[in-house]
């Protein structure tokens, strides 16, 4: 929630975060074509989530309409156009812990927390995503909750740790 | 002094290795013990991580598997300061011991430097023989004959097509323009592959300069490498290992003294799988959504910017050098007639040791399984393997003799693809599987093709339907029907592919299919919509933790006396069925 409440506070300033407007400036400089996908990622990078005051800034500095640029960030499963949680929620879905079971921690997170997949919780603490692989195989099922994975999961096992994390908030 | 490497590829810190360096760090400070701590890639082996390697003074190595912070302290103490490794934690070393197993039938080419030397410096990729094949074709060779090179040597694109790659070098030389391109293909997006996500996480520079080489024999001055966001681990030592060339004058103008220029930029992938396909990954470079678009003209004639573009993969790249170093004669003789060199695979799935291993071509299925992966785990019955992703398709265990080349896998109705290998045990519905892949494959349908776009989600709703018990005569037929409609009707390898898993599961597995369908039951207990659950009374003890576990009340019975599931209530979530301790809750 902080990184997104800054991002907006950036935002009203006209997009004036350093790291975005750097980038900004050194694709103008090049002149170089292909800048929109690098624009979007440095918006969310700032914000989170692309919002539709960035779309506007990066049509204005690429050219290129509205419609057009929401057409490349609805194709790319990276980019979303909603704030998402204050925890992330990987679950891994990949082939390797799809045979190990995933399918059914994928059901007890979902119930556990009342959302579907690239959802985001009422109260805004967790956003549950799918994905297709972690990298993490031979751990297998998954799940990579911020920056934190965890490892042959069971539903059980599962249970706890959103317990714990759902403790560790005041 | 000693040397200490930690394992810092993604799987290693997904395991908890960077918790285990830290610790390692901070111990060696706070006692000031004399040693070098190293950080390195994976070296395949992902089911030991955390892996920490000793190397003492006499060069003997020491590789401990599994190593928590706790753990390594101990090392440190007992064999870094004391000299006594700690035999029953050490998982290779000069002494025999099972994980040998794990690299014995290896042919180590691609990850020739992986999980061996630190991927953050340039000198221990030097000191490894690194950067001399640039110089040799520098110096020695023309762009003609280092194409003649990796034609004769017979290596293929790895990424799945299995192109020549000389050949397609030299349609693209052959390209009349001043101005060409090279891309290194790094948007691997099969699930259940991470070849190349461990390449550039252990060896960049092997890439890098396998990329050089190419420019030079095209005649490019720009590479790209398409990376995928998700790796954000690769994408920084990329970074890193670009900076390091830029500083010393290995790229940029005139490399390495030459008359050569040539830069490289990284563009990472903003997650889309269809843009591993050569024509959608230019437009996703370009800025746009990546859709493939109609061929010819083909890349080596009209590629990024519509300039002539070679696009090979990040295991092909990683061969280059190899080769120019040891010769077009040592990679031609390993492998079969038509599959030259090795194969990286990305083992996974119900197998012992699963990781990263890299096989001659002409191994066979049986070898991989088990001799490198140790075979099924918990002594469960081998199925079949899972080769090529949702391009790809399953080859049953009757097939386990089968040598693995481009031709014999084609063969198959199964793709080499880039190198996802997952075994499957009896517990896997087959049909289920193919549900899977194809749900897989129907969302990142780009939707250009109507066949790729409707076709799928209509198999879909078909093999959906099978699974939840509602299949009907004739739905077979029709998937076959819809399956052979979207091969030949679409544009691009995604959906040309997209039926192979349902087709081989129906070629190998037909009475899987049946068994669904007519007797609504699934033969691997695992479609849960065509289970039932009972309880044996001669085997309950009536110990009522079932009935405690069950989420709707359905299950009845007297302490000490034997329950009963109401199936009109069972919502056959299978909670009783792991619960007993007694095994009698029987699932059928």
């Amino acid at each position: 929630m902080l990184q997104a409440e800054s991002g907006q506070d950036k935002l009203e300033n006209g997009f004036s975060s350093s790291k975005v407007a750097f980038k900004v400036e050194l694709w103008k400089y090049q002149g170089e074509n292909g800048a929109l996908i690098p624009l979007l990622q440095s918006a969310q990078d700032a914000y989170g989530y692309i919002p539709p005051s960035a779309i506007d800034h990066i049509s204005q500095i690429v050219g290129i309409p509205d419609a057009e640029i929401y057409g490349v960030i609805t194709f790319y499963s990276q980019f979303r156009l909603k704030p998402m949680g204050r925890n992330i929620i990987k679950v891994c879905d990949g082939t390797a812990c799809h045979v190990n079971s995933s399918s059914a921690i994928i059901k007890t997170i979902e119930s556990e927390l009342g959302v579907a997949g690239d959802e985001t919780t009422d109260d805004g603490m967790f956003t549950l995503q799918k994905v297709a692989c972690l990298g993490c195989c031979s751990l297998s099922p998954v799940v990579m909750i911020n920056d934190e994975t965890y490892g042959r999961l069971t539903a059980k096992k599962i249970q706890q740790l959103l317990k714990e994390y759902r403790e560790l908030e005041p | 002094m000693k040397t200490i490497r930690i394992g810092l590829g993604t799987c290693g810190v997904s395991a908890g290795g960077e918790k285990t360096f830290e610790a390692v760090k901070h111990e060696i400070e706070q006692k000031n013990i004399q040693a070098l701590v190293k950080e390195t890639g994976c070296n395949g082996m992902c089911y030991r991580e955390p892996l920490l390697e000793v190397i003492d003074e006499a060069r003997n190595s020491y590789l401990y598997g599994e190593v928590t912070p706790e753990k390594a302290i101990r090392i440190l103490d007992e064999h870094v300061q004391k000299g006594t490794p700690i035999e029953e934690w050490i998982v290779q070393s000069e002494r025999p011991s099972e994980d040998d197993l794990f690299f014995k039938k290896q042919r180590r080419i691609v990850l020739r430097n992986c999980g061996i030397i630190d991927p953050n410096s340039i000198d221990e990729y030097i000191a490894a023989g690194g950067y001399q094949a640039i110089q040799k074709v520098l110096n020695g060779y023309s762009p003609e004959e280092v194409i003649e090179i990796i034609t004769a040597s017979g290596l293929r694109g790895r990424g799945g097509g299995g192109f020549l790659t000389g050949v397609k070098w030299r349609f693209c030389r052959q390209s009349p323009g001043p101005l060409k391109y090279i891309i290194c293909n790094a948007d691997e997006g099969d699930p259940g592959a991470f070849m190349d996500r461990s390449t550039l996480e252990g060896d960049p520079h092997s890439v890098l300069e396998g990329m050089m080489i190419c420019a030079y024999a095209i005649g490019a001055q720009e590479g790209y490498i398409y990376v995928r966001a998700e790796y954000p681990k690769a994408v920084q030592r990329l970074k890193h290992a670009i900076r390091e060339l830029l500083a010393r004058g290995f790229l940029g103008a005139n490399i390495f003294g030459s008359a050569m220029n040539f830069y490289i930029k990284i563009k990472e992938g903003a997650g889309a799988f269809v843009c591993g396909e050569e024509t959608a990954l230019i437009a996703s470079i370009e800025g746009r959504r990546g859709m493939p678009r109609f061929r010819p003209p083909f890349p080596a004639q009209s590629g990024l910017w519509g300039r002539p573009t070679n696009i090979n993969n990040v295991e092909t790249y990683a061969n280059v050098p190899w080769i120019i170093t040891n010769g077009a004669e040592s990679f031609a003789s390993m492998g079969t007639e038509g599959s030259k060199g090795s194969k990286v695979f990305a083992l996974a799935g119900k197998v012992r040791r699963g990781g990263l291993a890299e096989v001659p071509m002409g191994i066979t299925i049986n070898e991989i399984v088990y001799e490198i992966g140790g075979g099924i785990k918990g002594d469960r019955k081998f199925k079949a393997v899972q080769m090529g992703g949702p391009s790809g398709g399953c080859i049953p265990a009757s097939m386990g003799d089968l040598q693995i080349d481009y031709q014999q896998i084609n063969k198959t109705g199964a793709i080499m693809g880039s190198g996802g290998l997952v075994v499957l045990d009896e517990t896997t519905c087959m049909v289920e599987m193919a549900k899977f892949f194809l749900r897989f494959t129907q969302d990142e349908s780009c939707g250009k093709c109507t066949f790729c776009r409707v076709g799928t989600k209509r198999m879909l709703e078909i093999l959906e339907r099978i699974t939840d018990g509602n299949g009907r005569e004739g739905d077979v037929a029709l998937l076959e029907h819809l399956a052979n409609q979207i091969r030949n009707n679409t544009i691009c390898g995604l959906g040309q592919t997209a039926p192979n898993p349902v087709l081989t599961t129906l070629k190998y597995f037909r009475e899987e299919y049946d068994a669904h369908i007519r007797l609504k039951k699934c033969p691997a207990h695992s479609c849960p919509a065509l289970l039932t659950y009972t309880i044996r009374e001669e085997a309950c003890k009536g110990c009522m933790a079932c009935a405690k576990a069950c989420p709707v009340e359905a299950i009845s019975g007297e302490k000490k006396k034997p329950h009963a599931i109401d199936p009109s209530s069972c919502i056959k979530c299978g909670k009783c069925f792991e619960t007993c301790r007694f095994d009698a809750v029987l699932k059928d």
